[in-house]
């Protein structure tokens, strides 16, 4: 047993000692790991960080980084006293993941105070690059700003011209209502009524019958998750689409659908910044993640949690330090970014994580091989056109020209 | 053609048949509390858990057995209810001797378990589960899915029949007496630790049926269950605890209210129950049918 220990304690040793001190990185996946966002982020992400750190070779650039993780409850409460816990007691230099756009507005400001780094991938507003921007935040994977401008925008061209919207009553549901509309309005659309349905509402007969009445011919859905699932399945039932009503997702995951079962998904059209199924490097990705994760196949969310912890560990070798947060992201937005799932692309000054993002459609039951073979790929939105013009954000980060 | 305050008649005959519809759920599931609570006076914080393994548990017997729907109605509570019946003779027996308290934190800490297993092995976003009754009837102001209208008149009959069953028969005069007197009723050759291990399995057993009823209309998740029953827990506190009639007419009642919120304020619609919560605890605070003791 000692001996087995002083073997361990001198090999570890060695390993550092190679050519430089070795510079302690600690990273804290925050998250849902036990609600309604725990599929598409949860224990996956946590892998997915972890995995991102063993497939950079962290240990052998000099690096030593630790990963921990935490379940935030969906309380913007909760997310930031262990953002503050984390960033006071424990040592954390990073934070990433956080979905549930009220939390990761709170831990962007708790971070930015700290001066540490927020990487977000779950979350959606587009205020975290917007007028929440700081300069501790890098917002990865999509927005609703993205989500709108993919999905709202294919729907309006093929004439789904006037639109009626189910939303979840918080900060995503909002912006993403605020993100569609502005792209329904500028493509010559218009809304014919909306209404807020407060968070985990288990009933939207209601609601979709109101939606009925409008008239509209499109039903946006601004909400995410099981809500997004309960309105689906009850507006099968309730014959909105036999009744020439269409369903537009707006924020649709991977678990989602596969939740849903395709006989009910079918024909969805959703906008996605990543899927298992598209390159060689992201099917490897996806089998290593179900080998070690039940089965089951990463979504957008944890994909980006391993582009940007990939991202991240690289400027933080650049600097040799994990310090001084602001110092690090100002490096992510110095050096492009490349990696194996989301390729070539950039940090803007504003915080945002620019490139391509892919319109989809749900398969038929017949079409698809197996359990998590859904999408089909409909169209590529170049990584210029997929977000917001920095200019429109209302960063106060960016210099108005 | 009139307006009512903005909303068509149409509309708003739509919404309160909506409301009437999950009032069904409500009724169900406060019923199966109401008689918990009054016979074994334990605060069942298990039902919600027991409503979502309904729901599982039909979900399995499609999955692995190939059991449809209408075999699950029957099957499933019935396995539910085996499995409350463990629970009340191992565990809950040792506890009525105490305060209330007790059986709500062994109660509570249950559903966390059974939901955190549920969790574990079906992950949280819930598993698909389709609808046995696909179509509907076009009523002119509104279309209902014939499963809908199977749900509201499904639960109704439950309803009503166990509300006969316990105040109208003499099996229901044994299990009332037995609350009151449980000493006496035993003298009288009745074996009351049976009858209420039964009680408890037919409470739970009304918890699985609800979460049968729901699979094909929400999604099966392990939170479901969670969610819903705070609800309506406050739908008993408004009708009174333990009272069998208010369980049921306080369930549709506050469906269709809580229905109409949709139409007139949509964003409180998850709060108006517990503000009627409150006023009726201010103003009757043995609840709209209960009887002070």
């Amino acid at each position: 047993m000692r001996l087995a220990a002083i073997f361990l304690a001198a090999s570890s040793l060695m390993g550092a000692g190679a050519a430089y001190a070795q510079v302690p990185v600690k990273i804290g996946v925050l998250n849902d790991q036990s609600g309604l966002y725990a599929d598409l982020g949860g224990q996956g992400s946590v892998w997915a960080a972890k995995k991102a750190v063993e497939d950079f070779g962290a240990a052998a650039k000099g690096l030593k980084v630790e990963v921990i993780f935490a379940d935030h409850q969906n309380k913007a409460d909760v997310g930031t006293s262990v953002a503050r816990q984390w960033y006071d007691v424990d040592g954390v230099d990073a934070i990433f993941d956080t979905p549930n756009s009220g939390v990761a507005l709170a831990v962007s400001g708790v971070t930015k105070e700290k001066n540490k780094v927020f990487i977000n991938s779950g979350a959606a507003s587009s205020d975290l690059t917007g007028k929440a921007c700081t300069p501790n935040t890098v917002h990865w994977t999509y927005d609703t700003w993205a989500l709108a401008n993919g999905t709202g925008k294919a729907i309006v061209k093929t004439g789904g011209d006037t639109w009626f919207f189910l939303t979840a009553d918080y900060a995503f549901g909002h912006a993403l209502e605020r993100d569609t509309e502005a792209v329904v309005l500028a493509n010559g659309g218009k809304v014919a009524g909306k209404v807020r349905v407060p968070l985990n509402n288990a009933d939207f007969s209601s609601f979709l019958l109101q939606a009925q009445s409008s008239k509209a011919k499109i039903i946006g859905l601004a909400n995410a998750g099981g809500d997004t699932i309960n309105s689906i399945k009850q507006a099968a039932e309730y014959g909105i689409v036999e009744g020439g009503q269409k369903l537009a997702g707006l924020l649709i995951f991977l678990t989602d659908v596969h939740s849903l079962g395709l006989k009910v998904a079918q024909g969805l059209n959703l906008t996605s910044a990543w899927y298992w199924d598209m390159t060689d490097a992201n099917r490897k990705f996806a089998d290593a993640f179900a080998a070690a994760n039940g089965g089951k196949r990463p979504t957008m969310v944890q994909a980006g949690v391993y582009s940007g912890v990939t991202h991240y560990l690289k400027a933080v070798e650049a600097l040799k330090s994990a310090k001084d947060g602001a110092a690090v992201v100002a490096e992510m937005k110095k050096i492009p970014t490349d990696d194996p799932l989301f390729g070539k692309g950039e940090v803007r000054a504003d915080g945002r994580h620019i490139h391509p993002m892919f319109l989809f459609e749900v398969k038929k039951p017949s079409e698809s091989k197996g359990p998590y073979d859904y999408y089909t790929l409909k169209a590529t939105i170049p990584a210029n056109e997929a977000f917001r013009p920095i200019g429109e954000g209302d960063c106060p980060l960016v210099k108005k020209g | 053609m009139f307006e009512l305050l903005g909303i068509p008649p149409q509309a708003l005959f739509g919404q309160l048949l909506l409301g009437l519809i999950n009032g069904a759920f409500y009724a169900m599931l406060s019923l199966g509390l109401a008689v918990i609570f009054g016979l074994l006076n334990v605060i069942n914080f298990t039902h919600g858990a027991q409503y979502m393994m309904g729901a599982f548990g039909a979900w399995m017997l499609l999955n692995y057995a190939g059991i449809p729907f209408w075999g699950a109605l029957v099957l499933s509570p019935i396995i539910v209810a085996a499995i409350g019946m463990v629970i009340e003779r191992t565990l809950l027996k040792r506890l009525y001797h105490l305060d209330h308290l007790y059986g709500l934190l062994l109660t509570f800490g249950l559903a966390l378990i059974l939901e955190g297993l549920f969790r574990r092995q079906y992950g949280s976003s819930g598993l698909p589960y389709n609808n046995p009754l696909p179509g509907g009837t076009n009523l002119g102001f509104m279309f209902l899915p014939n499963y809908r209208a199977f749900v509201v008149v499904a639960s109704l009959v439950v309803c009503i029949a166990t509300w006969y069953v316990i105040e109208r028969t003499k099996l229901g005069s044994y299990l009332r007496a037995a609350t009151e007197r449980p000493d006496l009723v035993q003298a009288f050759g009745i074996d009351v630790p049976r009858m209420i291990t039964l009680t408890y399995g037919f409470g739970v057993g009304l918890a699985a049926l609800a979460g049968v009823l729901a699979a094909p209309a929400y999604q099966v998740s392990p939170t479901m269950g969670s969610n819903l029953i705070i609800v309506v827990f406050a739908v008993v506190v408004i009708g009174g605890m333990g009272s069998i009639m208010g369980a049921i007419v306080t369930g549709f009642g506050l469906g269709i209210v809580e229905g109409l919120t949709k139409v007139f304020y949509p964003e409180a619609s998850s709060t108006v129950i517990f503000v009627i919560m409150a006023i009726v605890l201010m103003v009757k605070p043995a609840g709209l049918f209960g009887t002070a003791k």
